[in-house]
């Protein structure tokens, strides 16, 4: 259930690279999933921004993004007290019920964000949560802190080996995990869907026309039939993947 | 108190504000949000034969005042819409439907067609002879007012409802497609599909869309639309649905006063969802402000004097 609502920003700051954070305040109660996104209407832009959902309290919520065109640059440029008519509450969102006792986590780059609200529920649920989170750079890294600071084993893999493990996030595998969840470029999930042993939810991403539904833009074939990455997605299971 | 209600082919609609085909799916999914029945109508999605998953993705690409689609026809099939899509929405929606037929064969158009005929909660049936993203069928019918005409004459030997002909703006001349339509049995003409258009990424130097190109709507194209609406309803007698960026009461008011007897609302529903019920419960004051007490006595009021 999503629902169109006017949020005010609280703060938006530049958190590395060309990656920001942005604090939204306004009603959440909507977004009731980690995976889920919400999409917002940018001025001069006709059709909204879809992000990913990075945390949310009772009246106000993050997302982390990265700017790469007109939208998101104006985006970066707006400062606090600014209000935005914002879509909430859209997606399925993750299903953290059969994550497992040892749930493994792996973002890359602007996949970052959904998992941190994904590890803060898990946490929140009593499991041991393991965060993989690959960069190309050292000057790319976000959240490491974050992470930790939830109680999360966090690994990070830079691919110019700047920080942490270099290489791909496939690289830095921990061999003990009951079930994983990812979100990141699609070459980086089809390699972790390649390296998994268990089961796991992929989160996908695509050019949305409405991001609720209505417009077909997005769909995908699924090996349970054509799902809307928008509405049925953007978390699909690894069973039902089709590459 | 002002009246919106118009007359649609003997239908009587308590406002002429109809979400267009492709941007409200099969309606039922809206009624989450609002209670649909405040709508004038739904003009359901395109619907054909065989199930289709469509084209590849991307198949959208975002333009100013605007965005071109590439979608390609995906729906379940005829038979699935009427035995799964119809009862969901007859759950939510107590008012009669418009189904868009879309086909690659004229055969295919007619047996579209007369399945939804059979429908109690159709109420006119809309002949999709202008879809731009799929080959061999929808545009390459709707260019030339031969077959216009011909599918026109085939879909009303079978069936009883109005049937009316959405055109494409794609053409020389728009008219000729219209006498064409009216020639063949119309009931009625729908117009304007979306534009053909394309967008280039500039990174990746290649069209955005994987099609190469699309349907390009939103509220970049309403004089477009203006203007062709505007030349049909001097071309042809027949009620005239408008459609093109329509995206406020003042603009239902504008494409009514240029001819259309109804109007579908495209591109908006994909911005804004609550744009149908929002452009429907502003235009009483914006009919006031404009002293138009019955919204049927302005429609082509632009062409008089």
């Amino acid at each position: 259930m999503y629902k169109k609502n006017i949020y005010t920003v609280v703060s938006n700051k530049n958190i590395t690279a060309n990656i920001y954070e942005m604090i939204l305040s306004g009603d959440t109660q909507y977004i009731v999933k980690p995976g889920q996104f919400i999409n917002i209407a940018v001025e001069g832009f006709y059709l909204r921004r879809p992000l990913s959902v990075c945390f949310k309290t009772e009246n106000a919520f993050t997302v982390i993004y990265k700017v790469v065109g007109g939208g998101t640059e104006k985006m970066s440029m707006m400062s606090s007290g600014v209000k935005l008519d914002v879509l909430t509450g859209l997606g399925n969102g993750f299903d953290t019920s059969l994550s497992g006792n040892k749930p493994l986590l792996i973002g890359g780059g602007a996949g970052v964000p959904p998992m941190y609200y994904l590890a803060e529920t898990l946490i929140r649920e009593g499991r041991k949560v393991t965060v993989i989170e690959g960069f190309n750079s050292k000057n790319e890294i976000f959240y490491e802190n974050e992470f930790k600071s939830l109680g999360a084993e966090v690994i990070i893999t830079t691919v110019d080996g700047s920080y942490g493990v270099k290489g791909f996030v496939t690289d830095a595998f921990i061999e003990d995990y009951s079930y994983f969840y990812t979100c990141g470029p699609e070459p980086m999930l089809k390699a972790v869907y390649d390296k998994t042993a268990t089961s796991g939810q992929f989160s996908f991403e695509e050019r949305m026309g409405c991001g609720f539904g209505a417009c077909m833009g997005c769909t995908c074939k699924t090996k349970y039939g054509n799902k809307r990455i928008c509405k049925d997605g953007p978390v699909l299971l690894k069973e039902e993947i089709v590459w | 108190m002002v009246n919106t209600s118009v007359m649609l082919c003997g239908i009587k609609l308590d406002n002429p504000v109809i979400p267009a085909s492709g941007t409200f799916g099969f309606g039922y999914e809206f009624a989450d949000f609002y209670d649909i029945n405040v709508l004038g109508s739904i003009a359901l999605k395109g619907t054909t034969k065989n199930a289709r998953f469509g084209n590849p993705t991307p198949r959208i690409a975002e333009c100013r005042d605007g965005l071109i689609n590439s979608i390609g026809l995906q729906n379940p099939g005829i038979d699935k819409v009427i035995s799964e899509e119809l009862p969901k929405l007859k759950n939510v929606f107590n008012k009669k439907a418009i189904a868009n037929v879309g086909g690659f064969s004229i055969a295919e158009y007619v047996e579209v067609a007369e399945k939804f005929d059979n429908e109690d909660q159709i109420g006119i049936l809309e002949l999709n002879v202008s879809c731009p993203n799929v080959h061999g069928g929808g545009l390459s019918f709707g260019t030339d007012p031969k077959n216009v005409c011909e599918v026109t004459k085939a879909v009303k030997a079978v069936v009883k409802k109005p049937v009316f002909v959405k055109l494409t703006p794609n053409v020389t001349d728009i008219k000729a497609i219209a006498r064409a339509a009216a020639d063949g049995g119309a009931d009625g003409l729908s117009l304007i599909n979306t534009l053909l258009g394309m967008r280039i990424d500039l990174k990746t130097k290649k069209p955005v869309i994987a099609n190469k190109s699309g349907g390009f709507s939103g509220r970049a194209v309403k004089p477009v639309a203006l203007k062709l609406i505007y030349d049909v309803y001097e071309a042809v007698k027949l009620p005239i649905i408008g459609i093109g960026g329509i995206s406020s009461a003042e603009d239902v008011i504008e494409f009514m006063l240029a001819g259309a007897t109804a109007v579908q609302v495209g591109a908006e529903n994909l911005v804004n969802p609550y744009a149908c019920k929002e452009i429907i419960e502003n235009l009483p004051s914006v009919m006031e402000k404009y002293k138009i007490c019955k919204l049927k006595n302005i429609i082509g009021e632009a062409h008089n004097g």
